[in-house]
């Protein structure tokens, strides 16, 4: 009996194992990087460019002419070879590929450390670097060490105002930044969790350390792809050893914070309320899903943020529905910021990076010091406790009005 | 190989061994003169020679390469950590970067002598050896190539 990386790779955990790649992405940031490593292993051949995905999603569009030239170049390498590519304003690389792209039991690799994400499909889904990508595109294939699992099962229905993104926080301040280094998580359980809840608790497997979040592909997962056109089927869970096994209640998850600096140093709204903030950003590969903007937006509906608002969509999909049903609308309303589908400011190069002293609650994945600003800092929360704070101006528990 | 201790903590992040704002070049030279700036603006200049020695979770974070690179760049020998972020180990091994993952506290301070050695999968300082984890057949393949570039280049 295995577990699911067991079943995807084709070996006991603790083997090393060759596999075939399904699907390769890399992004801007990391794909120029790859393209020098592959140039530089001397590999003339892609091999399988239809399995390799591109997506400019970092920095875009270019914030100045040497991040314009370097794009230039990988540019011009993808557009020689026929990858799969996705110019800026497509989204986030995970967004993009979890919108049916991925399917469960492939095996996918990403040069992201989020790649994790993916792990929502039932896919064995993992980050790497650069180098490794550049292999990957000159081989088609790479080697993986088989994980030991952690079973952290998700039980119940989560309450009014909590949200996937506070499971998320929940487990990564139960495990530690650590506390999952080297394995992979199985998240299994009676709930009624959605994909795009799913893919917020698979991202952040990573702020744990794991290798990968998986859960197993059912009627929903099944569901949720019907909608791209793709036919997936439902992986049934067997009998395995995990190293580890805990349960989380949603019943009992409360809306929840991670504090700065830490993704794991995770507190209670309710026990930091009224620490003022500088801007609020609702997006990212985490929560910048059409569900996550539409949560945003009922809160703030037909009201006014009290603090200076960025909301970037996860990806050009989410925009156009954002704009089709009116959230859009309601989000700008409000006086919020709306930024190009893609990264925006979280990874600190652009779009609303924070300045000396300024504090912010964003509704990513990392806090780290000095990422989205140097000598700033950063909580990290759902998007309804984000849209009820950016009410405020200052950190405020969800469902409790202004 | 032989080089002197600095040290760093735990859960050192690739945000801090390089910085988001510098990874739009592909100088390898600014990266190194760049590391650690965020933990500690002098910490550059004591790399070359070096081998770092941590607490757990060295390197966690983001997946960029550049971190493995710039301190490869930098000169330092090898790092010792109690453990290492998945990504940052594979990185490393593919910049022919040895790594040392040792269970529980190496007693040093900055500026010691340290000995360390993949062959033997040991750490030594202060008088006292300790054990590191053996790397695989295949990681070592590729730290005696001198990095995955060089062992693609040989083999494609
Ligand atoms: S949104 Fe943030 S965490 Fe996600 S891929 Fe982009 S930079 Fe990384």
């Amino acid at each position: 009996m295995s577990t699911l990386s067991e079943r995807i790779l084709k070996g006991e955990e603790g083997s090393f194992v060759d596999v075939k790649v399904d699907r390769a992405i890399a992004h801007d940031g990391t794909g120029i990087q790859a393209l020098t490593a592959f140039r530089e292993m001397g590999a003339k051949k892609i091999c399988n460019p239809e399995r390799i995905t591109i997506i400019y999603d970092h920095i875009v569009p270019a914030n100045n002419s040497t991040t314009a030239d370097l794009q230039a170049e990988l540019r011009r390498f993808v557009f020689e070879r026929g990858i799969d590519f996705h110019d800026i304003g497509s989204g986030v690389c995970h967004q993009v590929m979890s919108e049916g792209r991925v399917l469960p039991g492939e095996i996918v690799i990403g040069a992201d450390s989020h790649t994790c994400t993916m792990g929502a499909f039932g896919a064995f889904s993992t980050g790497v670097g650069a180098s490794d990508m550049a292999s990957i595109w000159a081989t088609g294939g790479t080697w993986l060490k088989v994980p030991e699992t952690i079973n952290i099962r998700l039980e119940g229905r989560l309450p009014r105002f909590s949200e996937p993104k506070d499971v998320a926080l929940r487990y990564v301040g139960m495990l530690g930044a650590d506390g999952a280094t080297y394995k992979a998580i199985e998240f299994t359980g009676e709930n009624d969790l959605r994909m795009e809840g799913r893919l917020t608790i698979s991202n952040m497997a990573i702020e744990a350390g794991a290798k990968a979040g998986l859960f197993y592909s059912d009627a929903e997962t099944c569901r949720y792809l019907r909608e791209y056109g793709m036919d997936a089927e439902p992986q049934r869970t067997e009998d395995c050893d995990y190293v580890r096994e805990e349960i989380l209640d949603l019943d009992d998850v409360e809306p929840v914070l991670a504090v700065p600096h830490r993704v794991d140093n995770v507190k209670p709204v309710s026990d930091l309320e009224g620490i003022p903030l500088d801007q609020v950003f609702v997006g990212t590969c985490t929560n910048g899903r059409y569900e996550d903007l539409k949560r945003f937006a009922d809160v703030v509906r037909g009201k006014k943020v009290k603090v200076r608002t960025v909301v970037v969509p996860a990806s050009r999909d989410v925009l156009l529905r954002a704009m089709e049903t009116g959230v859009l609308r309601d989000i700008v309303e409000s006086g919020a910021t709306i930024g190009t589908p893609g990264c925006g400011p979280c990874l600190g190069a652009h779009q609303g990076v924070l300045g000396e002293g300024e504090v912010g609650l964003s509704t990513a994945n990392r806090n780290f010091k000095n990422r989205m600003g140097v000598g700033a800092e950063y909580y990290l929360s759902s998007p309804t406790t984000a849209a009820f704070s950016a009410l405020r101006g200052e950190i405020a528990s969800p469902g409790v009005r202004p | 190989m032989i080089g002197k201790v600095v040290k760093a903590g735990d859960d050192i992040d690739t945000d801090l061994i390089i910085a988001g704002r510098y990874l739009r070049t592909k100088d390898k030279k600014l990266w190194a003169e760049h590391a650690f700036e965020d933990l500690d603006p002098g910490m550059s200049s004591r790399l070359r020679g070096s081998v770092i020695v941590a607490g757990k979770n060295f390197g966690c974070g983001s997946s960029r390469e550049q971190a493995a690179i710039a301190l490869k760049e930098a000169g330092v020998v090898g790092v010792v950590a109690a453990s290492f972020a998945r990504i940052f180990f594979r990185n490393a091994i593919n910049r022919g970067l040895p790594l040392f993952e040792v269970e529980g506290p190496v007693v040093c301070e900055d500026g010691d002598d340290i000995e360390v050695s993949l062959e033997d999968s040991c750490v030594e300082t202060g008088g006292e050896r300790y054990r590191s984890l053996m790397l695989s057949d295949r990681m070592m393949e590729i730290i005696d190539a001198g990095g995955i570039i060089e062992l693609r280049r040989r083999d494609l």
